[in-house]
């Protein structure tokens, strides 16, 4: 028996081959509604109904997507949608970076009713708050405007953002920015030229979290926004389904170019998100 | 800590709460000071002061506690999986797999899947005549199919299984990122002691990842008991016969289908106070953890 068989036989044993048969099962059974939205996708006009669960159709057809991106309005509502989520994501970043920076380096008067503050702020159901939003919105004269989305989403993200920043700045050593100090740095400087760049995994999750708040959110942006060409991707994906008949097919393929962009930056963050996720900040 | 004039944190904390001021507090003061008024439709602009009336009200309508109870088990039976998922998934994807990063990749999917397509794919799936899951059942099985819009039971355990496919990639990305923490050390010193598996798991393996886990599930708790998405777009808004609503999905229609507003302003406010006692409750369960 040649060697490379030998090893095999040695990795195959019955518990792996089990563990490997769930993990299987349990991933086709997690992709499978992801595969509905692409058979969906590929049926002909508005058959919506089909009894058939043959993932690719017998009368498939790629018609929906240069329908959807050439006669209707799709790469404005992406363009719209990439503006907003660019601003929530730098904002995001800003913001999260330097408030965790506050809570997980300096104790003030205050201190435990801010990160309880922010806790909270999650504990309100978020549909009533949109009625004062839009008042408050109006006076500010952010109505219809992205800066006024662009502000709501990064509030959306950014307790959760704050969090993550201030439990991964805790598992960096202060000792480091001292020593920054001593050698003549100013506070600022040791903070962003010393300590950020050693919590970047936690620097992408927080701007994956943010991008990802701007990205899919529909009631806000529904709020905010009135003027046609201004519509984000949700807004003119919804659109689709509210004329005389949906058009299905033309709904899913935009959903899967929705998705696209948010899929690649997880696959592509895969690893910052497994190791930047520290909550409580007593990972040690 | 670093040393710097005592207006730094301050200065370091404006951009952020600005923002959240704005958003959030501000929007939820209004609505602390809209559930002692009796603004609806009917009194739009001349809305008055009535004290707790709309508290009272709250507390007299008959299907408020079917919906407390309907909450309470949304969340806990959600939960449930999410971490028996999430943690049972990390555990398998720790160990010798091949593939590793392909089946972390398609597992995060449902993560990153903007939350109302997935709903929305979903409700088509659970389509009694032409969804996915009853020809699955009819074709595969060859059993009746079930009755995911008509019958209150299963129309209630249709958003339960979407949510649970949303939520257990949260918890098993948070329990890889817990398990890679682990010190080596500790498990070959379990090896030479001659530990099993299940003494592994049961005395190094929780332990060290219970404070990294605690956190994402009492955030999860209060993310799904305020997930209104799921169950609105799933159900249909309640269907039916809004024998699905969870509180917040009641309030939702209370408050943008009947324009009750100052009732369902002091609903929310409700709602805040019993999760900021489950929270001061957990976290102080937590404290030991907490307080280095």
């Amino acid at each position: 028996m040649s060697a490379v068989a030998t090893r095999h036989r040695g990795f195959w044993t019955p518990g792996r081959v089990v563990v490997h048969l769930v993990l299987a099962v349990v991933t086709i059974a997690t992709v499978y509604p992801i595969l509905q939205i692409v058979a969906i996708s590929l049926r002909p006009a508005d058959r919506l109904y089909s009894t058939s669960l043959a993932i690719i159709p017998p009368d498939a057809t790629l018609r929906a997507y240069p329908t959807l991106l050439f006669e209707r309005d799709f790469l404005l509502w992406m363009r719209n949608s990439f503006v907003v989520s660019a601003a929530v994501t730098i904002f995001g970043v800003i913001l999260a970076a330097t408030a965790g920076y506050a809570f997980s380096r300096f104790r003030f008067v205050g201190w435990r009713m801010g990160m309880m503050a922010f806790l909270v702020s999650q504990l309100f159901p978020a549909t009533m708050l949109m009625l004062p939003l839009y008042v408050v919105m109006r006076q500010l004269g952010l109505l219809d405007s992205f800066m006024g989305l662009a502000v709501a989403y990064t509030a959306t993200a950014l307790p959760f953002c704050v969090w993550t920043m201030r439990g991964y700045y805790d598992t960096v050593p202060v000792e480091i920015e001292q020593a920054a100090l001593v050698d003549g740095c100013t506070p600022w400087q040791a903070f962003t030229r010393v300590l950020l760049p050693l919590v970047t995994p936690a620097l992408a999750i927080t701007a994956l979290f943010s991008f990802m708040a701007a990205w899919s959110e529909f009631i806000v942006a529904r709020v905010i926004l009135s003027r046609q060409s201004l519509y984000t991707l949700p807004l003119g994906l919804e659109s689709l389904a509210g004329r005389f008949q949906t058009e299905w097919a033309n709904y899913a393929a935009g959903s899967l170019m929705v998705c696209l962009p948010v899929l690649v930056l997880f696959v592509v963050l895969n690893r910052a998100l497994i190791s930047g996720l520290s909550l409580g900040g007593v990972k040690s | 800590m670093i040393r710097a004039p005592r207006w730094y944190p301050y200065l370091l904390l404006v951009p952020a709460a600005l923002v959240m001021v704005v958003v959030v507090f501000f929007p939820l003061l209004y609505n602390v000071w809209l559930s002692f008024r009796n603004m609806s439709l009917a009194h739009f602009l001349d809305h008055r002061f009535i004290g707790l009336e709309q508290y009272r009200r709250v507390f007299a309508d008959p299907a408020l506690y079917a919906m407390l109870a309907r909450s309470l088990v949304w969340t806990t039976v959600n939960l449930f999986f999410h971490a028996l998922f999430g943690v049972a998934l990390a555990l398998l994807l720790n160990g010798a797999v091949k593939g590793k990063a392909i089946f972390r990749a398609l597992l995060i999917l449902p993560w990153a899947m903007p939350q109302y397509i997935s709903a929305l794919t979903w409700r088509g799936m659970f389509n009694t005549e032409y969804g996915a899951i009853n020809l699955m059942i009819k074709q595969w099985l060859h059993l009746p199919g079930i009755p995911w819009q008509t019958d209150p039971f299963w129309a209630f355990v249709a958003p339960i299984i979407v949510n649970i496919w949303l939520g257990f990639p949260f918890i098993m990305v948070v329990t890889l990122g817990g398990l890679s923490a682990i010190p080596v050390h500790l498990y070959e010193a379990a090896d030479l002691d001659g530990a099993t598996w299940w003494q592994k798991f049961r005395n190094v393996t929780w332990p060290q990842l219970t404070p990294v886990l605690a956190p994402a599930l009492i955030l999860g708790t209060v993310w799904t008991f305020n997930n209104l998405n799921v169950i609105w777009l799933v159900s249909r808004g309640g269907q039916p016969g809004d024998r699905t609503h969870i509180l917040v999905t009641y309030l939702y229609k209370v408050a943008f289908s009947y324009s009750r507003y100052s009732f369902s302003a002091a609903f929310s406010v409700i709602v805040l106070l019993l999760l900021l006692v489950f929270l001061l409750f957990a976290m102080k369960r937590l404290a030991p953890a907490e307080a280095r």
